[in-house]
């Protein structure tokens, strides 16, 4: 077998796992949760393999058929990619764990696992392809599997934000194709590196900063930056909570933001107009996210408004384009997915026990329900940036950076919002958990030994990264693999050298 | 006249397609086979096969539709389609690359040549046939439920 075989399995297996469940699932009624759990954690095994590899080849490629690049499908496993396989299949893994207890109350787990994994297998397409024109394949296929699960409930309002979310993500969408039919124009090739090649030959011209205009429209409607975010917080509180988790956990990061890192790095090359436009596009969402979000009583709402104001931490230090910057992105890129994964996960809880999102109607929750408390209490301080959690690290190595790099109102405004952020997250925690506890809720139970399990193993990670990420912080960061995720993209253009040389 | 023939559209209609629906079904299944040789394939062979089932469905109602084709088995095809195609990428696979083409090609522009294109072709043809099918009928049903509550 070649060095490179594990590659196309990330996105065969989600895929056979769609099928056969579909396929089967419906007869059998424990098959769906059996299949789901062993799928998903073979592809986390797979996940952590493909680190594993990239540490010992450096970058690996696949040519889809035998066909070769560029004029075949390629697949690339590069630092980025192993770094993007691990945050999506980790968090996948454990909102698997989770659906085992929480989707029993929906008549058709089968229907959700063949959504799921569908999407599933989108999401490791977008980031483990080469090609452009197969990631806008990839992109749609999760996208239109995640149109179908916010629906899942089919309750009116539910039905609603899909629709809205299905016609945004359309436009979303075109923009990208339209994006992708240009570049394909002016390079006459799809292969991403030897596009980068062409580019950086010819020069950047007006084409090219259309093409980048549509694509940060594109792109940025996936992520849900601050002009383009309207569909988010219909989308994401209507689902189920662990489609909740998983849209915001990591469908925004796979789609939006990597695909952003991935095309303004590697294949177009980032200059500085497009790094001061993502900055402050960041920013924004940071601030008007942040803001719109302390005013929210639906827990699921603020959650998902919090996302927002999340990923422009994120957008801002990948936006800053120092290598600091970026490592910072990065790494709250990963925090992100699992704190806010774990966050959602837990008003998934507190729905499934008392049926409820406002937060004016909980109170006391912590008497009757010790271990999601707990779990809220870690994922909340996490986001807020508390230390130890592994939310401190990340938003203190985004602001240093602003700082070095002489950005001071972006690194005073990134601080601002944390403060917001502590202020919304302590809303929570004192309207749910604290406080005397209501009689109504006298009799609720603590949810079932799956949703514990899956919610500890992501408060354990939070933490365990805080302190690891503590003791590198002290010591230095070269080895890590996030480390290694953040030098692909300083690579920067030469990506397309890198790559085509693997080829051959 | 029998029963089933009270539903459904006018004489004219019926007897229209009465004799046209094989041929359909038929240039369905000639577009699918002759995927890799002329124009079309596996997506416009499925939507001719699903189009046959949705005309008779449109002429003669819903019953006799589902007589000849249920939504069940609709279902059944459909996944199979799916895996069919997934099986053939992975037997592609255990040979050496993700998709590729393990028999032997042929001589070009024969009805037997071309290596897997046939077969995926095929399993494409299920796959959207009775998608495409499934998805009328969902549309048809829903309309009718809403229909009946009033």
């Amino acid at each position: 077998m070649m060095k490179g075989s594990i590659i196309p399995l990330f996105v065969a297996i989600p895929l056979a796992g769609a099928f056969l469940t579909s396929f089967i699932g419906k007869k059998i009624e424990k098959l769906p949760d059996g299949l789901g759990l062993f799928t998903s954690f073979i592809l986390f095994v797979l996940s952590l393999s493909a680190v594993r590899l990239y540490n010992i080849h450096g970058i690996l490629t696949y040519s889809v058929g035998g066909w070769r690049p560029p004029v075949g499908i390629g697949m690339v496993l590069d630092g980025l990619t192993a770094f993007m396989l691990v945050t999506v299949n980790f968090v996948a893994f454990c909102i698997v764990i989770y659906s085992i207890n929480y989707m029993k109350k929906f008549t058709s787990k089968w229907k959700f696992y063949t959504l799921f994994f569908l999407m599933l297998a989108g999401m490791n397409g977008v980031i483990i392809t080469g090609d452009i024109f197969n990631l806008f394949v990839f992109l749609e296929i999760a996208s239109v599997a995640s149109y179908a699960l916010v629906a899942f409930g089919t309750e009116r309002h539910e039905l609603e934000a899909a629709f809205k979310y299905a016609v945004m993500g359309t436009v979303g969408s075109l923009f990208i194709l339209l994006g992708i039919a240009f570049l394909y124009g002016y390079t006459s090739t799809l292969n991403m590196a030897d596009m980068g090649n062409i580019l950086a030959t010819n020069g950047i011209n007006n084409i090219v900063l259309m093409v980048s205009v549509l694509f940060l429209m594109g792109f940025g409607l996936k992520a849900a930056l601050v002009p383009f975010h309207a569909w988010l917080p219909d989308a994401h509180p209507s689902a189920p909570a662990p489609i909740s988790a998983m849209l915001s956990g990591v469908l925004i990061k796979s789609l939006g933001i990597y695909a952003i890192c991935r095309i303004f790095y590697n294949v177009i090359g980032i200059n500085p107009v497009m790094s001061s436009m993502l900055m402050f596009l960041g920013t924004l969402s940071m601030v008007i996210g942040g803001l719109l979000a302390l005013r929210q009583w639906d827990l699921k709402r603020l959650l998902a408004y919090s996302s927002i104001s999340q990923v422009g931490y994120i957008i801002l230090g990948i936006g800053l384009g120092t290598p600091l910057g970026i490592l910072g992105g990065l790494f709250h890129l990963f925090n992100h997915s699992v704190f806010k994964s774990l966050l959602f996960l837990n008003s998934g809880a507190i729905e499934y026990s008392t049926g409820t999102r406002d937060l004016r109607e909980m109170g006391g929750l912590a008497q009757r329900m010790p271990v999601t408390s707990t779990t809220g209490f870690v994922g909340a301080m996490s986001i807020a940036g508390i230390p130890p959690f592994s939310g401190f690290w990340s938003k203190l190595i985004i602001i240093i950076a602003a700082v070095q790099a002489g950005r001071y109102g972006y690194a005073f405004l990134a601080v601002l919002v944390t403060i917001l952020t502590l202020a919304m997250y302590m809303k929570v925690i004192k309207y749910a958990f604290l406080g005397n506890l209501q009689e109504k809720w006298n009799k609720v139970k603590e949810i079932p030994f799956f949703m514990k399990l899956s919610m500890g193993i992501l408060a354990f990670v939070c933490l365990v990264v805080g302190l690891v990420a503590g003791m590198a912080f002290l010591t230095g960061m070269d080895q890590t693999f996030i480390h290694r995720a953040s030098e692909t993209l300083l690579e920067g253009t030469r990506y397309a050298g890198i790559v085509l040389k693997e080829i051959k | 006249m029998s029963k089933e023939h009270e539903k459904g559209m006018s004489l004219i209609v019926k007897t229209i397609t009465r004799l046209t629906v094989g041929l359909i079904l038929l240039y369905g299944i000639y577009i699918v086979f002759h995927g890799h040789v002329s124009p079309g394939g596996g997506f416009a062979g499925g939507v001719i096969i699903a189009l046959s089932f949705i005309h008779l469905m449109l002429a003669y109602g819903r019953e006799v539709a589902f007589r000849k084709l249920s939504k069940a088995t609709a279902s059944v095809f459909e996944n199979l389609g799916a895996i069919l195609f997934l099986i053939i990428a992975l037997l592609g696979f255990a040979g050496g690359y993700f998709f590729l083409n393990f028999i032997s090609k042929g001589e070009p522009f024969r009805l037997f040549s071309a290596g897997i294109i046939p077969l995926c072709n095929i399993a494409i043809s299920l796959k959207v046939g009775a998608g495409l099918f499934a998805i009328f009928v969902a549309l048809v049903l829903l309309r009718l439920d809403g229909e009946s509550k009033k």
